[in-house]
């Protein structure tokens, strides 16, 4: 996968009639120009049949998201592989071309134009962290390029993008912290206290989940804010009241492990029910030395890690595309755990666009706003082999997929499932409607 | 012909130069271009305290993001025009290069290099601790409607070319009269000799606020016309990353050049570029090349071409 070729002269109208004017009124300069070869603009628009539809990867191959990019990166890897096998889109192969933004807002805005303007991408896709998101999501709304986001962010909900950027393949935050509201409160307990990194991620959770626990009768205790750039907790865990009946946590970055071994040792055997976000635990094996305190508390999963015993014929065909085995590691190496909560959102994400690209009859880059119709259009998305992590409900005034959210229990060193929410529990009041902005 | 005619010469060939860029090159690069000619200013400005006053400053992604934030916040919660929102972006650069200046010109050599990034740490810090305005980590985004300027949208090529042209030009001439002034050569005799120039009789460390304040401000250009242009806001530019790129922009390019800051922001930004596409190893690549031209050509690439073959300003 990952074709890294550069094709220029692929077709691709500009939009940029501006620039495209000024290039008219420089004839004698477009002369000088043609050992270049490679005027935007002037090169002709149609695609041939055969032609494959070039699917922008923005990935995080480097940086902070690295672990969660080479994962982004299989799976958009067996997804293409599989719909190719079946005939493509519109009876055209799918080609991605990938392109690594360091996990960097900067790159990654640079990268979304490289897509658009040098690849001629016919869309752009896989987006995970939200600073990324956030600092690419304008060029692509300026360069008019569907931007398919798998970033389980609040910011295409929120309205604080534009009308190219959609997330209808993964959940967002709000909508999954909320979920957890009720399970917590009726099998756990009514006072928590909140542990989180102090950063935006970390305020989503405790601003959305402290409104969404006291509203069902709940207390949250504490809040307690650990900074980015912390590598000892301990000091931290003293300001628990000692009432609390609950720890919720949600801690990113290399320094878990450290975390969940000084959380041991504070509470020792007495310790409250925990309750986590696996986002601090993707990509990391469970069976990492520390981890044993671990057992019997629970987590959010995006996506069961572990092969259930209900597993449905949709999840064993979707790991076994991919190449993960049961316990969520690759099947070449068991030590090599996944990011399973979150890179179906890669699989699904591309069968929304191929989807949208049929029902739109799309044809080449002037298609594009019709694409984005079309998937606004959507609304349910079965449980199926497109959709493997379960079925969504699309809300195409917000560009965002709604489904259903796991709670996986730690027992005997694995995740077992305990809970799954409905759909319904995810569902919150519209913040925006993306389909009354003109493109 | 006199090196003021000369220099205006090449400058004024510089940027009918890249005028002549947009309209020839292909999308892409023109696109890069425009990016490259604001992340030139910044160099520029971090050239101004360490090419021409010897100073190295480990924090200027403090000036940057102070531009950048008075811009986007201004716009956020004062609704604030375009134009108006960058004059509150610079406004805040010359403020926090002036507090800065005044405190960090207390040390020197080493101890300034360290106390620059301990500021600019500490600036990074804050945007976090304020994330219930600057969204933290996240940044926001400034809205296209919020980024027209005297009818001009800046979100469409043409306009945010020649926008981050005119600031590139405007800073060009700026240095490139600076550094014949009499103000500028008095700052080259402090980057060569602080010990002579003050026994001459030069208030050293008025220069050197000055140089600064100029440094700082020019950073902060550059700040808060990305933050215009590219319509984000966010953190990671605070971040010491952002310390360090102007830096090797100058070392690249050649310090104590007007145009050194500039072909070495493009040479850079085409060297992650184009390096990315082969490897994910791209900064190791960056990093070797970075080492080559520091053994080969100390003095940068315009440096080089000022030693080997003509007169550069």
């Amino acid at each position: 996968m990952a074709d890294r070729k550069n094709t220029p002269g692929i077709a691709g109208t500009s939009s940029r009639m501006n620039r495209r004017t000024a290039l008219k009124t420089l004839g004698a300069g477009a002369g000088a120009v043609a050992g270049i070869g490679a005027l935007p603009g002037i090169i002709g628009c149609a695609h041939a049949s055969d032609e494959p539809i070039r699917i922008g990867f923005q990935v995080h191959r480097t940086g902070i998201g690295a672990a969660y990019g080479r994962w982004y990166d299989r799976t958009t890897e067996a997804v293409v592989k599989r719909i190719n096998d079946e005939g493509g889109i519109n009876g055209r192969p799918i080609e991605i071309v990938a392109e690594d933004d360091g996990t960097d807002p900067k790159r990654g805005a640079e990268v979304v134009e490289k897509l658009a303007t040098k690849h001629k991408c016919d869309v752009a896709f896989g987006t995970l962290f939200s600073h990324v998101v956030y600092g690419s999501a304008p060029r692509a709304g300026e360069l008019a390029i569907p931007y398919f986001v798998v970033s389980e962010g609040h910011h295409v909900a929120s309205g604080a993008l534009n009308r190219y950027t959609l997330q209808p393949g993964i959940t967002d935050v709000k909508s999954q912290v909320e979920a957890m509201g009720p399970f917590i409160k009726e099998n756990l307990g009514k006072k928590v206290t909140m542990i989180y990194p102090d950063f935006a991620f970390g305020h989503d959770h405790r601003d959305y989940f402290t409104a969404a626990f006291e509203a069902l009768g709940g207390e949250v205790l504490e809040k307690i804010a650990i900074p980015p750039t912390e590598t000892s907790f301990s000091k931290y865990f003293p300001k628990i009241p000692r009432e609390t009946e609950v720890v919720y946590h949600v801690m990113v970055g290399p320094a878990v492990l450290t975390f969940v071994k000084e959380l041991g040792e504070f509470f020792g055997p007495n310790r409250p029910e925990i309750f986590g976000f696996i986002d601090s635990l993707e990509a990391v094996d469970l069976a990492s030395p520390g981890l044993e305190f671990l057992e019997g508390t629970y987590f959010w999963e995006g996506n069961p890690r572990y092969a259930q015993e209900d597993q449905s014929e949709f999840d064993k065909a979707y790991r076994e595309a991919v190449g993960v085995d049961a316990n969520g590691a690759s099947i070449s190496d068991a030590k090599d755990v996944s990011t399973y909560a979150h890179m179906f959102g890669c699989w699904e994400t591309i069968y929304v666009i191929k989807a949208g690209m049929e029902a739109s009859g799309y044809s080449g880059t002037k298609d594009r706003q019709k694409l984005i119709e079309a998937v606004e259009s959507m609304t349910e998305m079965p449980h199926s082999f497109e959709h493997p992590q379960g079925a969504k409900l699309f809300n195409g005034k917000t560009h965002q997929a709604f489904g259903h959210q796991y709670i996986s229990k730690v027992t005997e060193g694995k995740l077992v499932l305990a809970h799954t929410t409905s759909i319904e529990d995810t569902l919150y009041e519209d913040e925006v409607d993306y389909t009354s902005m003109s493109f | 012909m006199s090196q003021a005619t000369r220099s205006v010469l090449l400058h004024s060939f510089v940027i009918a130069l890249l005028v002549v860029m947009f309209f020839v090159l292909p999308e892409y690069h023109s696109g890069n271009l425009a990016r490259i000619l604001v992340l030139a200013v910044f160099a520029m400005g971090y050239n101004v305290l360490f090419g021409y006053t010897g100073l190295l400053s480990l924090g200027h992604a403090l000036f940057f993001a102070s531009g950048m934030y008075g811009l986007g916040l201004s716009i956020q919660f004062m609704q604030a025009s375009p134009m108006l929102a960058m004059i509150i972006g610079l406004i805040t650069a010359v403020v926090v290069s002036c507090v800065i200046g005044f405190l960090a010109l207390r040390t020197t050599g080493v101890a300034f290099m360290i106390v620059t990034l301990m500021f600019a740490q500490a600036g990074f810090l804050t945007v976090l601790f304020f994330g219930k305005y600057t969204r933290g980590d996240e940044g926001f985004v400034i809205q296209r409607a919020q980024r027209s300027m005297f009818g001009f949208d800046l979100s469409q090529p043409f306009p945010r070319y020649f926008a981050a042209l005119v600031l590139f030009s405007i800073c060009l001439f700026l240095i490139a009269w600076l550094v014949h002034s009499r103000f500028g050569k008095t700052l080259v005799a402090i980057r060569e000799n602080e010990q002579r120039a003050r026994m001459l009789g030069y208030d050293v460390q008025r220069h050197k606020l000055v140089a600064v304040i100029i440094s700082g401000t020019m950073s902060g250009a550059a700040g808060a016309a990305y933050a215009l242009l590219f319509g984000y806001a966010g953190a990671s530019f605070a971040a010491v990353q952002y310390s360090i790129l102007p830096l090797l922009y100058v070392l690249l390019g050649g310090a104590g050049t007007t145009i050194g800051p500039l072909i070495g922001t493009v040479f850079m930004f085409y060297l992650i570029d184009i390096s990315s596409e082969y490897t994910e190893a791209y900064m190791l690549i960056a990093g070797l090349v970075l080492i080559l031209l520091t053994l080969f050509a100390p003095h940068g690439i315009a440096g080089l071409v000022r030693k080997k073959l003509v007169w550069l300003p």
